[in-house]
Parts: C-alpha cells; sequence; structure tokens
C-alpha cells in the first residue's frame, strides 16, 4: 500500500483533532480531539518506520534499521496513558467544583 | 639667571589658587598682601631678567616640557626670553603691580569674600598675559591669549548682580571668541603647512610659504588681533567693557590686554613683512580706527567712556605703526600707552571714587583744589597723550607719525588729524571735569576728599614714567640715540627704517606739535567756561550715539542671529528634533496598545493562532516547493 495513504490518513485525523480543540468546549471532547492528534503522529511514525525497514528487511532479515520509530510510539502510548489519567482526574474535580465541562470556565481560575 | 624665568608667572598663578581657594576665609590684610606681594615678586624677577637680556643680550628659549607630541607635531611648553618678552614682562609686571596696589583702597568697600575674588581674578589675569608674552610658540600664546579673554569676561562682570554688566561681559567674550577663531585657524594654517608653531622654526622656515599662505596666516592673525585688541570691526566691546571696575578698566582695558594683538604682529613681524597685502590691510584698519573712535571720543560724558575710545583709537595708532613697518615705534608707543592711559583711567578711578560712583562729567567740575594730586597727575597723562614734547606720548607717536609719512603722506595727514582730536577731546575731558565751578550741590561737595596713599602713590609712580618714559627712544634728530630701538632690533628683524631730510622731520614734528597745542587751547578754552552740558545735536548727537554702530550691528547681526536661534528653537527643535523623538515614543505605545488586543486570555485564541501560524509556515515551505519536493523525491 503506498505510503500517501497512511499520510492523508494522518492528516486528515490530525486536522480533525485540531478542529475539535479549536471549536468544541467541552473539555472530554476536547481530550479525545488531543488524543486524536497523539494517534494521527503515531500512525505516521510507524508508517514511516515501516518504509523505512522494508528495503533493509529484504536484504538482512536481522537488521533491525528503521525500527526506533515503532519504540517512540510506545513511548508516546504510555505518556498518553498518564496523560488521560492526569487530565480526566482534572475534568473530573472541574465538574465537582462547577457542575459543567465547559473549557471557558477555567478562566476563572484566577480568582 | 635666565633659567628663572617660569617663577615670574609661577607666583601669580599660586596667588591665583590661594585667594581663589581661600577667599571665604582670607581677611583683606591677607588678600592684599597675597594678591600684591606675589605680583611685586614676579616684577623683582623680571627686572632682574630684563638687565640680564639688556647686558647679554642673548634670546633662550626654556624648554618645561612637552605639551603636545603628535606624530612628527611636537609642541614644548616653553618659555621664550628675548628683548621683546622681557620688555612686556616689566610692562606687564610693573604697571600690574602699580593696579594692584591701587586697587586695595579702590576696591575695599567690597565684602571679604568679593574683594579675595577680585584679587584672584587679577592674578590669574597677570598670569595668563604673561604666559601670552613669555610663550616661545603660538600654542602658548594662545593659551595665555585665551586666559586674558576669559578674565577680562570675569571682570567686566565682576559685579555680577547687575544684568547690563553681564551683557557687557558676554559682549566682550563673544567678539573676542570671533578673533580668536582666526587666532586658531592661522595656527592650524602654520601647522599644516609648516608643521611647527615655534617661532624661531616659523620664522626660519617661513620662506618655504606661498604668498597665498603667508597672506592667509597673517590675515588671520590679524583678525585675532582685532579682537583682542578692539579694531574695526570688532571693537565696540571695550567700551562696553568699561563695566567693570575702573582698575581693571586700567590694567585690561588700557595698559595690557588690548596690547596683546601688537606684541603677537610684532612677535610675528617676519610673516608681516611678507605679505604686502596684509601690511596695507593692517595700516589701513588701524587709521580708520583711530580716526573713528578719535570721532566718538569728542562727544562722551562718560569719563570713562572718553578714555576707552582714546583706548581704542590709540590701538589704532600702533596698529597704523605695525602696518607701515614701524615695529619698534608700535611697541614703543605700547609702552608709553601703557603708561599714560593707566594714569589717565587710575586717576579717572580716583575722581569716581571721591565722588561716590558718579561717572558723568556734566555734574564734576572744578575738581582742580579739591583732588590736587589726581589733577596734577592727570594732567599730565592728558599732555602725555597729546604728544607734546618732552613727555613719553610725544616720542612714541612722532616715531609712528614720521614712519607713516615715510610709507604715505596722507596716512601722515589723516593720523595727524586722529592726533589733534585726540588732544582736543582730552583737554574737553580735563577742562570739563577739573576747571570752572563743581556743577554739583554744597553738600556733595563737602564729602569730595583726595584719594587715600595707596591709591595716589601708584599715580604718581605713572605720571613720573609717562613723563620720563619717553627718553628711552629719544631719535637721533632730537640728539638721542634710540635706545630701545637698539634694544629690540634682534627681535624686530623686519624692521623698515626710514631715511629722511632732517628738514623734513622737524616739519612732521612741528606741525603735529602745533597742531596738538591749537587743539589743546581751544579744547580748554571753549569747556573750562561753558562745558557741554546738554545733549548734542545734529552730527554731534550721530558722534555721542558712537556713529549708531551699536544699533547697527544690533539689527544686522544680533537680531537675525536672535531670529535665527527662535527660528531653530521653534522649529528645528520643536517640531523636527522633539518631534521625531516624542514620535518614537507615541508610536510604540500605540502599536503596542494594539497588539495587547491579541492577547485575550482565552486559551483557544492562542491555540488558534498557533495553528495559523503553523498553517502559515507549511504554505511558505510549500510555496519554496520544499515540502513538495520532498514528498515527490519520497515516492
Amino acid at each position: 500500500m503506498p505510503i500517501s495513504y497512511y499520510l492523508i490518513l494522518a492528516f486528515t485525523l490530525f486536522t480533525i483533532g485540531v478542529v475539535g480543540v479549536l471549536v468544541r468546549r467541552n473539555a472530554i471532547i476536547v481530550f479525545m480531539s488531543i488524543e486524536l492528534m497523539l494517534n494521527a503522529v503515531n500512525l505516521l511514525l510507524v508508517a514511516f518506520s515501516k518504509m523505512h525497514h522494508a528495503g533493509v528487511y529484504a536484504a538482512n532479515k536481522a537488521s533491525t534499521v528503521g525500527t526506533d520509530a515503532q519504540l517512540f510510539v510506545f513511548f508516546i502510548m504510555v505518556v498518553a496513558a498518564v496523560e488521560v489519567s492526569v487530565g480526566l482526574a482534572i475534568i473530573v474535580m472541574l465538574y465537582r467544583n462547577t457542575h459543567s465541562v465547559d473549557i471557558n470556565f477555567l478562566n476563572r481560575l484566577k480568582n | 639667571m635666565n633659567t628663572l624665568v617660569y617663577l615670574i608667572p609661577l607666583f601669580p598663578v599660586i596667588g591665583f589658587l590661594i585667594l581663589g581657594l581661600g577667599r571665604k576665609s582670607l581677611s583683606k590684610t591677607l588678600t592684599i598682601f597675597l594678591g600684591c606681594g606675589t605680583i611685586f615678586t614676579s616684577f623683582i624677577i623680571s627686572v632682574v631678567l630684563f638687565l640680564n637680556v639688556k647686558n647679554h643680550g642673548a634670546m633662550d628659549v626654556h624648554s618645561l616640557f612637552t605639551f603636545i607630541q603628535s606624530g612628527t607635531l611636537k609642541i614644548d611648553f616653553a618659555f621664550q626670553v628675548d628683548q621683546l618678552s622681557s620688555l612686556f614682562l616689566l610692562i606687564i609686571t610693573g604697571v600690574g603691580f602699580l593696579i594692584h596696589l591701587y586697587s586695595s583702597a579702590y576696591m575695599h568697600e567690597e565684602n571679604a569674600e568679593h574683594f579675595a575674588r577680585y584679587f584672584a581674578y587679577l592674578n590669574l589675569f597677570i598670569f595668563s598675559m604673561l604666559l601670552l608674552v613669555l610663550g616661545a610658540n603660538y600654542v602658548i600664546m594662545f593659551i595665555g591669549w585665551e586666559g586674558v579673554g576669559l578674565c577680562s569676561y570675569l571682570l567686566i562682570g565682576y559685579w555680577f548682580k547687575n544684568d547690563n554688566y553681564n551683557y557687557a561681559a558676554k559682549k566682550a567674550f563673544i567678539m573676542n571668541r570671533i578673533g580668536d577663531l582666526g587666532f586658531l585657524l592661522a595656527v592650524f594654517w602654520l601647522v599644516n603647512k609648516l608643521g611647527t608653531v615655534s617661532y624661531s622654526e616659523v620664522f626660519a622656515t617661513a620662506h618655504q610659504l606661498s604668498t597665498f599662505d603667508v597672506t592667509a596666516i597673517t590675515m588671520l592673525l590679524f583678525v585675532g588681533a582685532m579682537g583682542k585688541s578692539a579694531q574695526i570691526p570688532l571693537y565696540t566691546w571695550l567700551p562696553d567693557a568699561m563695566a567693570g571696575p575702573t582698575p581693571v578698566s586700567a590694567l585690561i582695558h588700557a595698559a595690557t590686554m588690548v596690547t596683546a594683538g601688537i606684541y603677537m604682529i610684532a612677535r610675528s613681524n617676519v610673516l608681516y613683512n611678507m605679505s604686502e597685502f596684509t601690511m596695507h590691510v593692517v595700516a589701513i584698519i588701524g587709521l580708520a580706527t583711530a580716526l573713528f573712535s578719535a570721532t566718538i571720543a569728542i562727544k562722551q560724558n562718560d569719563i570713562k567712556k572718553v578714555l576707552a575710545y582714546s583706548t581704542v583709537s590709540q590701538l589704532g595708532y600702533m596698529f597704523l605703526g605695525l602696518g607701515v613697518g614701524a615695529y619698534t615705534g608700535a611697541v614703543f608707543h605700547v609702552m608709553t600707552h601703557a603708561f599714560f592711559k593707566a594714569l589717565l583711567f587710575l586717576a579717572a578711578g580716583s575722581v569716581i571714587h571721591a565722588l561716590h560712583h558718579e561717572q558723568d562729567i556734566r555734574n564734576m567740575g572744578g575738581l582742580k583744589k579739591k583732588l590736587p594730586i589726581t589733577h596734577l597727575t592727570f594732567l599730565l597723562g592728558c599732555i602725555a597723550i597729546s604728544g607734546i614734547p618732552p613727555l613719553s606720548g610725544f616720542f612714541s607717536k612722532d616715531e609712528i607719525l614720521a614712519a607713516a609719512y615715510a610709507h604715505n603722506p596722507i596716512y601722515w595727514v589723516l593720523a595727524v588729524v586722529g592726533a589733534a582730536m585726540t588732544a582736543f577731546y582730552m583737554f574737553r575731558l580735563y577742562a570739563t571735569t577739573f576747571l570752572g565751578t563743581y556743577r554739583g550741590n554744597s553738600e556733595q561737595a563737602s564729602h569730595i576728599n583726595e584719594s587715600p596713599k595707596s591709591m595716589t602713590i601708584p599715580l604718581i609712580v605713572l605720571a613720573i614714567l609717562s613723563v620720563v618714559g619717553g627718553l628711552v627712544g629719544v631719535p637721533e634728530i632730537l640728539g638721542g640715540n634710540h635706545q630701545l630701538h637698539h634694544f629690540l632690533s634682534s627681535v624686530l628683524v623686519s624692521e623698515k627704517t626710514h631715511h629722511m631730510p632732517h628738514n623734513t622731520e622737524w616739519m612732521l614734528m612741528g606741525i603735529s606739535v602745533t597742531i596738538a597745542v591749537i587743539a589743546i587751547l581751544f579744547a580748554v578754552n571753549k569747556f573750562s567756561k561753558k562745558p557741554e552740558l546738554n545733549d548734542a545735536e545734529g552730527l554731534g548727537k550721530i558722534l555721542s550715539n558712537k556713529w549708531y554702530v551699536d544699533e547697527l550691528y544690533d539689527k544686522f547681526i544680533v537680531h537675525p542671529l536672535n531670529n535665527i536661534a527662535v527660528f531653530f528653537k521653534n522649529v528645528i527643535e520643536k517640531s523636527g528634533i522633539d518631534a521625531a523623538v516624542n514620535g518614537v515614543g507615541k508610536f510604540v505605545l500605540y502599536g503596542s496598545r494594539q497588539i495587547r488586543l491579541i492577547q485575550t486570555g482565552q486559551v483557544g485564541t492562542y491555540i488558534l493562532l498557533m495553528v495559523l501560524a503553523f498553517v502559515l509556515m507549511v504554505l511558505i515551505w510549500i510555496n519554496d516547493g520544499y515540502i513538495y519536493r520532498f514528498i515527490t523525491n519520497l515516492f
């Protein structure tokens, strides 16, 4: 499958994520959009990694060249999981205090 | 002995420092002791030095240290002791000491602090003047030249609470500065063309200069002399300088500082002799000044103003002498003029002192009996300046007149007319002041007393000098051998000697003396009985208003300059420079106020901006074809 497919998919996901962050006010939806962007990047990393590795693998089955990006993906997934747990906790606390998950309420924090 | 030359300016500068710094704590007695003592010490050393030069005659230069060293140009802080400078040393310290002594009584009503300030300035003046005449190069001379200008400013504005006096001080300083610029340019020109400023080297290499260079240098130096020695067109400051205390007028504005220009030209006689054109200009300006200011002096009613214009006129004679190559005559006249003009000013000061600061001669009259010593000395001064033999003024003026005749008989005719006017206005002044009857009321008359001894002694000494001072320069025709001429001959090498038949010389002398005597008799006769008490009319009004030269300068120079200054202040400064500076500030303020609106505090806006900026960057890359090429290369 040509890599342009992956690229287009990743761009689309990323754009959906960006637009979601920009236009939605519901904190949970914004959060999900951020996850979407992270995963779009993950997808790109995996796609490029695979593309790089494919040529070298044909010559040398033992080679690991081009696989580092796949390791990064795991890092990102771990970090994202941590971030999600913290972020969701914040949202829960926010809801407890304000009975709303509208991010525009956050500007009241300064008082 | 000549190695002690540096002591001569050292004492006055020490006096200046002590008096200037300690003026708040010194008593008047101590001030007098320090002020007069330092000058007297310098005078003693000057006498010894003079005798040494007279007997051994060698010129020598004493370098104290290197003042400026830049590339091949080396300027030493050096003193030159020769016949000319030692003669001037005597005049400056001698007359200077007498005037210091006189001041100690004249200024006694000032409080102690200002009294010490006065003597500090006076000592600084003597120091600067000594530097001026002792310097072995034009730069040291320039230091003194500027120094005397500064002291002149300080002393004219000595009573600084009076605005008019301050104005006069500023006028003197600015006029002098115009001249100084010429002097400075001449020095630069010399450095450029010859690479040296020391007298001996300049005069030795002067023949390398082109005619144009030498004319430009001498003309620029003469501009300096015009300012310092009050010649047309820069003379108007000198009469206004009478705002200072009278002893200052005697010392600075009659005897010493104003003769600096003559000293400088006499010193540079080698250069001047190379330029016919400059010599003509010097002679013509000198003659014009002599005549012009003599006409003004005829109608002045302020005792000091008459003497001031008389000074300008006598300086004009000196320049005439320089211009026709009679350098000795000019220096001789500087010397005799220093005696009789200092005498006249001090005697006038004595009158002013006795009359409690009355300076208008219309309110005087009949002071002959009340002030006998002042009267007698003033009379001797008047006779001396009028050129009656055998007083000093006769010999020096006659020498200049004879040289003028040898150069061009028309100069002589005009100069004799000027001499007649001199005799006339001096005796108008004398008759109005001392003869006739006193024109104040009897109560004022009872307060008039002769001045104290410390004022009359300098008067007597100067009167004796005015009478016998001319004997050092008795010409051959009268049986003398002109000692001054022989004395100065090694310095004034370019002296133009003129030989006339004895008959002609007798005739010239006879005519000038006769005319002067007639003018004197006429003036005494006219003014002792009926002095001019009313304001003058017709031509007299023009003369008493000084030909309206001050008004002319005001209208054509001062006012336009002021207007330009106002224009610069209002337009260039306020709407140009200020507007630019303020504009930058305002623009930044306005700009930041606008940009601040972007920061809303909403996270959404920031993200939006971030994304937009990112998209923009991507678009730029694409336009460069970078991403496009990257992607196409990829596949």
